[in-house]
C-alpha cells in the first residue's frame, strides 16, 4: 500500500486510490493524536477536491492512521491563542466552511472511525455521507466542548440534532458525554458498527455502494416512532418500544413548533437548576440548537460561530481549560522532582479497615489497578460489611452495563477479607483506613510491619493526623506516606498524597503512580495539620457555623453556596461529613494555627443533642428513608440564637469562599502546596470548589489580588482575626502579581 | 495393572503446603443460595491469600466436582477464571465420585512428581443445594425439535405429543447407573452381609460426632476452616460446620428410624453422611519449590492407590482393596501408621471396611497375602468424619487430606493413612507423612 502513496508523505494526510476509492488517511506526524486546525482543514479540502475531479475515483474513505484514535478534536492551544471573539468566530467559520464543502462533495465520503472521535473529530465525521465505527472499546463519540466552556464550533450544533433529533443531541452536547459505538449506532450517529479489523474494507465497500446507488442511506433518528411501527419482530417488541417515553416525546416535542418550545423551555429549566447560570456555554449551546431548528441551518451556523467566538475568550472557558491542562500535566507528574526516581510496581494491595473508605480503596484497586486486595477488619461482621460494600459496587457497575456480570464477578474475586494478618505478607502497599486515632494507627503500623517486607509502603488515609506523627510509630518511617482519598472513593476524582520530611522519593513516586492507576487525579502536598484540603475546608466550615450563629437560615445558606457553584451547600456538607467529625478536626486546627482557626462553639449543643448528620439520620436536615427531606427547624433551638434573620446570599457565599481561598494561599505560602496549580486542582476535585472559577488561585488571579485583599480586610474589620489576609496575598497585591503566569 | 509393590514413589517428592475448606453446611442451609462454583471461588481465593502465594507461580489447577453444574461443566477452569487468577493457569477437571478431591490431589501430585508442574492448586466442591435438574427425555427432545423449527407452527408442533408427566423436572439420582441401587440400599446390603449391628453403626456415628465436637471446641479446625460471610448479603457468616452435634447420644441415635429398609434395616439418617454443601482446596508443590519459597509444608505424599470392586457386590468396600496396595507402595505396614482417616459414607461401610482390613480370608482371597490388620479405634477419625462433619462429595477428599495432616501436627505424629470409598465400587487410599 505504501507504494501507492502518491503525495504528502510528510504532511498530515496520505492519499491513495484503491479499487476506485480514494483513501485519505489522517496521521499528523510526531503527534500522539490527530487534531483539527485550519491548516489541516485546508489540506483536507484540497484532497477531497482532487478526489472529486479524479475520474478514477468513485468514492472517498476518510480514516485515521493513529492506533485506536480517530480525531481528538480541535487543538485547544489554538483556541487559547485567539486574541478576540471575532478571531475565534472566524476560526469557527473556517471550520464550518470546510465541512460544508465536504458535505457538498459530489462523491460519497465514508468516515471510518476507530478510537476517540470527539469534538471537531465528530463534527468532521458528521459532515461525511456515511459513518462506519468499530466495536473497539476505545471507540467513543462525543462533543465534549461544553466541558471546556465552549460549544461545538464547526457545525456540530446543527448537524447532530438534524441527524439524531434535538433531545438526544442536546443530551450529548450539554453534558459532553461520550458514547460507545453500539450506543452511537442506536442513536443514529453512526450507520454501521464493524469489527476493528474489517473497518477499512467495509468503508471502501460502502463508498462504492453509495456511489453506485445500491446503498441508499435512510436514517431514522432516535428510537423513532416510524421505525418502531416498522419493526417486524412481533407485536410484543412494538408494544415494548411504544412503552418507552422517548418515542412519544420525540413525536410530541420535536416535530411541531409548540412541542419544541416545551422541549427547550424544559431543557433550559433543568440546565439552569444545575448550572445556576455559572456555565454560559451550555446555555449558548441550547440557544444555538434552537435557532438552527427554528430558522434553518444557515442561521444556526451563524449563531454557532458567533457564540463560539464569545465563549472562546470568556474567563469561564479559560478557567475550565486551565483545569483540563492542569489535569493533563498531573497525569505526567511523577510527584517527585528527581526524574531518575521511578515508581515500583504495585502487585498486591492491603487495606486495614473495611469501612466505606477502606472498601472504596479496595474497589478502585481491584477494578482499576486490577490487583489482588486483602482487607483486614476487626471481626467477621466487619469483614462481611466490607465484602458487601465492595461487591455492591461491582454489582452496580454490572447493572449499569459498564462490566458484564462475569467480569464484575471476576474482578470482585480479587478482593478478599480477613480478621488476621494473613495475606498481607506479599503486600507492596498497605493503606490504613481505621478510625482517626493516633494510638490506634500506631498499633496498626506495628502490626503490619511485623508481617510485611522491608519495602512495603505504609499509607494512611487519615484526613487530619500529621503524617510526621504517624511515621514516629514506624520502624521504617521512610515508607510512611499519606494517601488521602475522598468519600465516596469510587466517585471522587482526587487523591491527596502527603509526604513527611523523611518519606523516600521512590515511595512518593510509587504512591502517585498507584493513585493514577486507580483513576485518580493526584496532587502531592507536604505535611502539616489538615494537609491542604482538610485545612482549607476547616475555616470554610467554621464560617458556616459563624453564619448560623449570626442567624443565617440553613436553606438560604446552602442555596447561597450552591448558587455560587459548589455541588452542595456547606450545611448539607456538615451533615454528610458528620458534624462530630467536623467538631473533632476543629480543635486540631486550632491547636496548630491558633486563634485564627478557633473552633466556633455554635455547634456544641447540636453535637451534644446527638445530631451527627446523615449517619444518625438527624442533623441540620431531616432524613426519611435515607433521603434528605428538608431543614429540621427544631435544630435552631440548639443554636446560640434561635431566631433567624434575612442575610444577603452573596455575602454569605463570599465569606465562606474567601475563608477557603485565603487559607489556600497560606498553604502555598507555607510550602504545604507545591504549586498554585495543585491548589486549584485539590480544591476543585476534592472539595467541589466551583470549576468555572478554575480553583482558588485562578479565582484570585481573575478577580485581582488587590481586590481580594480589600474584601478580606473588609471582613477582617467586621469579624476580626479569622479574616487576616494571608501574607503571600498581601505580597502579591503589593507587587501586582498573579499566581499563574499564563 | 500397576505394580502393587513399588517401594519408592517415582519422581519428585510432593509437598502439601496448605489446605483449607469452607465450613460444611447441611444442604439448603447457610450456603443454600450458592453454587458449587461460588463455594470453590471463595475457598480458592482465600487459600492463596492465607498461603501468601503469588498467584503467578501457580502452574496448574486440578479441581473436581461430582454433581456438575450444567452451566459450568469444566469446574477447574471456571475456578481459575472466577477467582480472578492468572488466565495462563491450565486447568483440568476431574471426577471420581466421592474420591474426587483425592483424585484431584493425586493427579496434581503426579504432575509435580513427573516435573510437569511445580505449584498446583487443587481440591473439590459440591453444592447439594444447587443440583442440576434435568428435563425428561421426552421434553428435552421436544425442546430440541422446537429450536430447529423454522415457523411458529413447526415450533409448537414439537410439543404436541408431550404428556403432563413429561413436564416434571428430573432431579439427579444418587444411585448406581449400572445396578440401579441407591447408596443407602448398598450400605444396607453391606450391613446385612457383614453382620454389622445397628448398635455398632450408631457407636461409630456417636464417636464421629464426639470427636468432631471436641475438635471444634478445642479450636483444632480454626487453622483450616475459613469463615464465610455469605453473599449476597454478607451479613450471615458461616463459621463452623453445622451438622456436628455436641449432644449426640446412643439414645438419640437409636431412636431414628431406618431409611432404606423400613422393616429390617439398620441404616438411619444418624449413621449415614448427610447431603452437604462445601468446598475445599489444597496447594501442592514440589519439595524443592516449597523450600525455595520458604514454606514449611503440612506434610508429604508418600503413596496412593485406587482399586475397584464389583458394584453389584459390596459397593463401598473399595478402601479394603486400595489400602493394602497403598501401604505396600509406601513400604509400610499398618504398624508404621500413626493415624487413620476414613471417609464415613455410612457407619456400616466403615465397619465393613475395617472388618475386611482385619480379615485373613479377605486378604488371601484377593491376593494381598497378609491382612492389613486391626485398626485401633482410638486412632481412627480422631477429629470426626463425614457422618458428623458432612460430605459435600467433591470436597471431602481434600478435607480429609488437610484434616489428617493437621491431626498429625497437633498430636505430633508422623504418618497417616486416608481412605475414601466411592460410587461404582471404587476406593482410594493415600499415605501421608509429615517429615
Amino acid at each position: 500500500m505504501a507504494a501507492k502513496n502518491q503525495q504528502n508523505a510528510k504532511g498530515p494526510f496520505t492519499y491513495a486510490v484503491e479499487d476506485g476509492v480514494a483513501v485519505i488517511t489522517f496521521d499528523i506526524p510526531k503527534e500522539p493524536v490527530n487534531t483539527l486546525s485550519p491548516e489541516v482543514g485546508a489540506a483536507f479540502t484540497e484532497l477531497i477536491e482532487r478526489a472529486e475531479s479524479d475520474e478514477a475515483v468513485r468514492g472517498v474513505v476518510f480514516i485515521s492512521g493513529k492506533k485506536d484514535a480517530f480525531i481528538a478534536g480541535a487543538k485547544i492551544e489554538m483556541i487559547q491563542a485567539v486574541k478576540s471573539a471575532a478571531e475565534a468566530t472566524d476560526l469557527a467559520r473556517t471550520g464550518q466552511a470546510g465541512f460544508d464543502r465536504l458535505e457538498a462533495l459530489k462523491k460519497p465520503v465514508v468516515a471510518a472511525i476507530n478510537g476517540a472521535c470527539l469534538g471537531g473529530g465528530l463534527e468532521w465525521a458528521l459532515a461525511c455521507t456515511y459513518r462506519v465505527a468499530t466495536d473497539h472499546p476505545k471507540t467513543r463519540l462525543g462533543l465534549p466542548e461544553t466541558q471546556l466552556g465552549l460549544i461545538p464550533g464547526a457545525g456540530g450544533t446543527q448537524r447532530l440534532p438534524e441527524l439524531i433529533g434535538a433531545q438526544a443531541a442536546l443530551d450529548l452536547i450539554l453534558t459532553g458525554k461520550q458514547v460507545r459505538a453500539s450506543k452511537a449506532k442506536k442513536l443514529g450517529m453512526v450507520d454501521e458498527v464493524v469489527p476493528t479489523q474489517l473497518l477499512l474494507e467495509v468503508a471502501k465497500k460502502r463508498a462504492l455502494e453509495l456511489a453506485a446507488g445500491s446503498l441508499r442511506v435512510q436514517r431514522q433518528r432516535g428510537p423513532g416512532v416510524r421505525e418502531t411501527l416498522g419493526v417486524s419482530r412481533g407485536l410484543a417488541s412494538v408494544f415494548n418500544r411504544l412503552k418507552q417515553p422517548q418515542v412519544w416525546q420525540e413525536l410530541a416535542l420535536e416535530d411541531n413548533p409548540l412541542g419544541r418550545k416545551v422541549l427547550f423551555d424544559q431543557a433550559r429549566k433543568q440546565l439552569l437548576a444545575k448550572t445556576r447560570g455559572n456555565y454560559p456555554a451550555q446555555e449558548r449551546a441550547l440557544e444555538v440548537v434552537r435557532i438552527g431548528l427554528e430558522q434553518g441551518r444557515r442561521a444556526g451556523l451563524e449563531a454557532e460561530a458567533e457564540a463560539f467566538g464569545r465563549l472562546a475568550v470568556s474567563e469561564t472557558s479559560k478557567n475550565l481549560v486551565s483545569i483540563f491542562f492542569a489535569q493533563t500535566a498531573l497525569k505526567k507528574d511523577t510527584g517527585v522532582s528527581d526524574a531518575s526516581v521511578k515508581p515500583r510496581e504495585v502487585r498486591h494491595v492491603g487495606v486495614v479497615g473495611g469501612g466505606l473508605m477502606g472498601g472504596g480503596i479496595a474497589f478502585v484497586s481491584a477494578s482499576k489497578m486490577g490487583v489482588p486486595v486483602r482487607i483486614k477488619d476487626q471481626d467477621d461482621a466487619g469483614v462481611g460489611r466490607a465484602l458487601k460494600y465492595v461487591n455492591g459496587l461491582f454489582e452496580e457497575r454490572a447493572k449499569k452495563r459498564q462490566l458484564t456480570r462475569r467480569e464484575a464477578e471476576q474482578q470482585a474475586a480479587r478482593v478478599t477479607a480477613t480478621t488476621d494478618l494473613s495475606g498481607f505478607k506479599r503486600a507492596d502497599v498497605v493503606v490504613e483506613a481505621v478510625f482517626e486515632d493516633l494510638d490506634l494507627k500506631h498499633r496498626v503500623i506495628k502490626e503490619i510491619e511485623s508481617v510485611t517486607g522491608e519495602d512495603c509502603i505504609f499509607a494512611s488515609n487519615t484526613s487530619s493526623i500529621p503524617i510526621t506523627d504517624l511515621a514516629r510509630g514506624s520502624s521504617r518511617p521512610q515508607n510512611v506516606i499519606g494517601m488521602h482519598y475522598f468519600s465516596p472513593v469510587h466517585k471522587m476524582p482526587l487523591l491527596e498524597i502527603i509526604t513527611h520530611p523523611g518519606t523516600a522519593p521512590w515511595v512518593t513516586a510509587t504512591a502517585v503512580e498507584m493513585g493514577k492507576r486507580q483513576g485518580k487525579t493526584v496532587i502531592v502536598v507536604n505535611d502539616g495539620a489538615g494537609f491542604y484540603t482538610s485545612r482549607i475546608l476547616a475555616p470554610y466550615l467554621n464560617e458556616t457555623a459563624y453564619l448560623l450563629e449570626e442567624g443565617a437560615d440553613i436553606a438560604e445558606l446552602d442555596r447561597a453556596l450552591v448558587d455560587f457553584g459548589f455541588p452542595v451547600g456547606p450545611v448539607t456538607l456538615l451533615d454528610e461529613v458528620g458534624i462530630d467529625v467536623a467538631a473533632k478536626v476543629g480543635p486540631l486546627m486550632e491547636k496548630a494555627f491558633g486563634e485564627r482557626l478557633k473552633t466556633p462553639t455554635a455547634l456544641d449543643r447540636v453535637v451534644a443533642d446527638g445530631r451527627l448528620g446523615r449517619k444518625t439520620k438527624k442533623g441540620f436536615y431531616r432524613y426519611e428513608d435515607g433521603k434528605k427531606a428538608g431543614v429540621d427547624t427544631s435544630v435552631y433551638a440548639l443554636l446560640p440564637k434561635a431566631e433567624r434573620k434575612p442575610m444577603d446570599r452573596a455575602v454569605m457565599a463570599e465569606r465562606c469562599t474567601l475563608q477557603m481561598v485565603n487559607e489556600a494561599i497560606r498553604c502555598l505560602g507555607e510550602g504545604i502546596l507545591r504549586s498554585a496549580r495543585d491548589g486549584d486542582i485539590g480544591a476543585v476535585f476534592g472539595l467541589g470548589f466551583p470549576p468555572y472559577l478554575g480553583g482558588p488561585f485562578r479565582f484570585v488571579d481573575v478577580m485581582g489580588p488587590a481586590k481580594v485583599l480589600s474584601r478580606l480586610e473588609h471582613y477582617q474589620e467586621q469579624h476580626g482575626v479569622r479574616f487576616t489576609p494571608a501574607p503571600l496575598l498581601v505580597e502579591l497585591a503589593r507587587n501586582d502579581k498573579r499566581f499563574h503566569a499564563d | 495393572m500397576a505394580s502393587k509393590s513399588q517401594k519408592v514413589a517415582p519422581g519428585r517428592r510432593v509437598a502439601i503446603v496448605k489446605g483449607l475448606r469452607t465450613p460444611f453446611l447441611k444442604q439448603g442451609t447457610g450456603f443454600g443460595k450458592l453454587s458449587a462454583l461460588d463455594l470453590a471461588r471463595i475457598v480458592v481465593t482465600e487459600i492463596i491469600q492465607r498461603a501468601d502465594l503469588d498467584p503467578e507461580l501457580i502452574d496448574a489447577c486440578v479441581y473436581g466436582q461430582v454433581v456438575p453444574g450444567l452451566l459450568q461443566p469444566g469446574i477447574a477452569r471456571e475456578v481459575v477464571l472466577a477467582a480472578g487468577l492468572p488466565r495462563k493457569i491450565e486447568a483440568l477437571t476431574v471426577s471420581r465420585a466421592c474420591a474426587t478431591s483425592i483424585q484431584s490431589m493425586t493427579t496434581a501430585a503426579d504432575h509435580i512428581a513427573l516435573g510437569m508442574a511445580d505449584v498446583v492448586l487443587t481440591g473439590g466442591t459440591d453444592s447439594m443445594s444447587d443440583p442440576p435438574i434435568f428435563a425428561s427425555r421426552a421434553l428435552s427432545h421436544a425442546l430440541l425439535a422446537a429450536s430447529r423449527g423454522k415457523t411458529p407452527v413447526q415450533k409448537l408442533k414439537a410439543f404436541q405429543r408431550l404428556k403432563a408427566r413429561d413436564l416434571a423436572p428430573v432431579p439427579p439420582a444418587i444411585a448406581e447407573y449400572a445396578t440401579g441401587m441407591t447408596m443407602g440400599q448398598s450400605a444396607e446390603k453391606m450391613a446385612k452381609e457383614n453382620g454389622i449391628s445397628r448398635e455398632e453403626q450408631d457407636a461409630i456415628a456417636l464417636a464421629s460426632h464426639q470427636n468432631a465436637a471436641k475438635g471444634w471446641e478445642s479450636g483444632f479446625f480454626d487453622s483450616h476452616v475459613m469463615h464465610v460471610p455469605v453473599p449476597p448479603k454478607y451479613s450471615d457468616v458461616a463459621v463452623r460446620d453445622n451438622i456436628v452435634r455436641k449432644d449426640a447420644s446412643m439414645e438419640a441415635l437409636s431412636k431414628l428410624k431406618p431409611v432404606f429398609d423400613r422393616r429390617f434395616g439398620t441404616v438411619t439418617a444418624g449413621n449415614a453422611s448427610p447431603l452437604t454443601d462445601g468446598a475445599s482446596a489444597l496447594i501442592l508443590m514440589s519439595e524443592e519449590r516449597a523450600k525455595e519459597l520458604g514454606y514449611t509444608p503440612l506434610g508429604y505424599l508418600r503413596s496412593y492407590a485406587y482399586a475397584s470392586t464389583d458394584p453389584a457386590g459390596q459397593l463401598l468396600q473399595g478402601p479394603a482393596y486400595a489400602t493394602p496396595v497403598a501401604l505396600s507402595r509406601a513400604g509400610m505396614t499398618l504398624a508404621d501408621i500413626d493415624l487413620v482417616e476414613m471417609h464415613e459414607a455410612f457407619a456400616s461401610q466403615i465397619a465393613s471396611n475395617l472388618q475386611a482390613f482385619a480379615s485373613k480370608e479377605f486378604a488371601e482371597k484377593n491376593g494381598f497375602g497378609k491382612p492389613v490388620g486391626e485398626v485401633d479405634r482410638d486412632r481412627l477419625n480422631v477429629t470426626g468424619g463425614s457422618i458428623s462433619l458432612g460430605h459435600p462429595f467433591g470436597a471431602t477428599g481434600a478435607r480429609i487430606i488437610t484434616q489428617a495432616l493437621h491431626n498429625l501436627e497437633s498430636r505430633n505424629k508422623n504418618t497417616v493413612l486416608c481412605t475414601v470409598c466411592a460410587a461404582g465400587g471404587q476406593g482410594a487410599a493415600v499415605v501421608l507423612e509429615r517429615a
